[in-house]
């Protein structure tokens, strides 16, 4: 089984990270801020102005370790990419599965399906713990909602039936969010979800996770061979981590999604963790960003229930797993692909 | 498993300095140093193996004396630190 190996986040600017015999060694202003063996590393992520030496790129592309950069405000900039590997069957597989509408419809509904149910989960929980009835009432008729889409998705086998149903599942979802924020609702209220750039702390806050989550997924993807860029439910674009980007769907609300929600309920994020730039777009500040890097890798470590597998696995192998089973099905190894429910 | 590491390498000559270094340089591409001679190694099974197998390679086995310990887990529960402190917990989030 695979290790869940730690990733280094160097957020430091100026700073440089240097192969030193089979460590990692990173340096800022002549003086070294930590060393650490390459065996206990998964991979390295750099926000903005941070140096890596080449040595660091080829040992970490050759082992299929990740090296990726992030600009200064944790947006994707670029990633290390080694020589293809890879089970070249497996990846014609994939592109054979792509090139059938029934068979990337059929990966997409499993996709569809398991993010929707997570949703469900995860506002039930809330409902649950809501004192006031009437807000109580409002998240459990979301959550009915959101079974009435499930079930119309049971019946859809078209792809842009299966994203419709998707976009409806995900504006009812984002409404009812703001019942979930107990804390400073007004400060973290969401407004329904924007991106590029984020206008309030809740979007920025939700913008950065994904991007962590997805530089896990395309890992995972290639972990196992897979194509990053070729997938179901996401449209194939060039640069567009598409499979990446399905292996996200289902992870984001009981990954991302409820670490968010913990962070400013357990009050562990506050409006003072988020800055204003111009033009009216609002990100993490140094500060924030390392408090949400903490939890957000705490949050891996946790173990839960796999019912796949029927074994407890760490919350970050979870990317690496349903890769692999995906990977399966793309084999014909088993019948359907299978998302990730967690209560 | 949590490994400890701790050497007695013969420095009276130069090729004894040089084990030395050459001791310490694997133990760190396996673990950190926590005390002059002393490491602490987070390894599986393959990988103490190999850091034995080259540590033996190294050492000279009339001169040198090269001992490991294993750590019954979790180790913060079983293990006592006093004094200057700089070790690691490289399983924690490494953020810089």
């Amino acid at each position: 089984m695979l290790e869940l190996l730690n990733t280094l986040y160097v957020t430091t600017p100026g700073a440089y990270v240097r192969l030193d015999h089979e460590t990692v060694r990173v340096e800022a202003d002549g003086a070294k801020l930590l060393q650490v063996p390459v065996l206990h590393l998964r991979g390295i992520v750099c926000f903005g102005n941070v140096m890596v030496s080449p040595a660091v790129m080829q040992r970490f592309a050759q082992d299929r370790r990740s090296v990726v950069f992030l600009d200064d405000r944790g947006r994707f900039a670029a990633r290390v990419q080694g020589p293809t590997a890879g089970n070249v069957l497996l990846r014609w597989e994939q592109y054979e599965a792509a090139r059938s509408l029934a068979r990337s419809a059929a990966i997409a509904r499993a996709i569809v399906g398991g993010k929707i149910q997570n949703a469900r989960f995860l506002l039930q929980r809330a409902a649950r713990e809501t004192p006031d009835s009437a807000e109580s009432k409002t998240l459990r008729d979301c959550v009915a909602d959101l079974a009435g889409i499930l079930e119309r998705l049971k019946a859809a086998s078209e792809i842009n039936v299966i994203r419709g149903l998707e976009g409806e599942a995900a504006r009812r979802y984002f409404g009812s969010w703001d019942l979930m924020i107990k804390r400073d609702r007004q400060a973290f209220a969401l407004q329904g979800r924007q991106r590029r750039p984020p206008t309030n702390p809740m979007n920025a806050l939700l913008s950065f996770l994904y991007t962590l989550l997805t530089g896990e997924c395309i890992a995972a993807a290639e972990g196992v061979g897979l194509d990053p860029q070729i997938g179901y439910l996401h449209e194939l674009r060039p640069g567009r981590p598409a499979l990446a980007l399905d292996l996200v769907e289902e992870l984001r609300p009981s990954v991302a999604d409820r670490l968010a929600i913990a962070l400013i309920n357990l009050r562990q994020a506050t409006s003072d963790d988020f800055v204003t730039r111009p033009g009216g777009a609002i990100h993490l500040s140094d500060a924030g960003r390392k408090k949400v890097i903490v939890a957000y890798e705490r949050r891996k470590q946790e173990q839960v229930y796999h019912p796949v597998l029927d074994r407890k696995v760490p919350i970050g192998l979870i990317p690496h797993v349903q890769a692999r089973l995906l990977a399966r099905h793309l084999r014909g190894d088993l019948d359907h692909y299978v998302p990730w429910l967690y209560r | 498993m949590q490994i400890v590491v701790a050497y007695d390498v013969n420095t009276e000559t130069a090729a004894g300095r040089r084990r030395l270094r050459k001791v310490a340089q694997i133990c760190l591409n396996f673990g950190q140093r926590v005390q002059k001679s002393v490491f602490e190694c987070q390894v599986n099974q393959a990988q103490l193996e190999q850091l034995i197998r080259q540590l033996r390679n190294e050492i000279d086995e009339g001169e040198d004396s090269l001992r490991l310990y294993r750590i019954m887990e979790p180790r913060d529960r079983h293990t006592y630190a006093y004094g200057i402190q700089h070790v690691l917990d490289f399983q924690e989030p490494l953020i810089l």
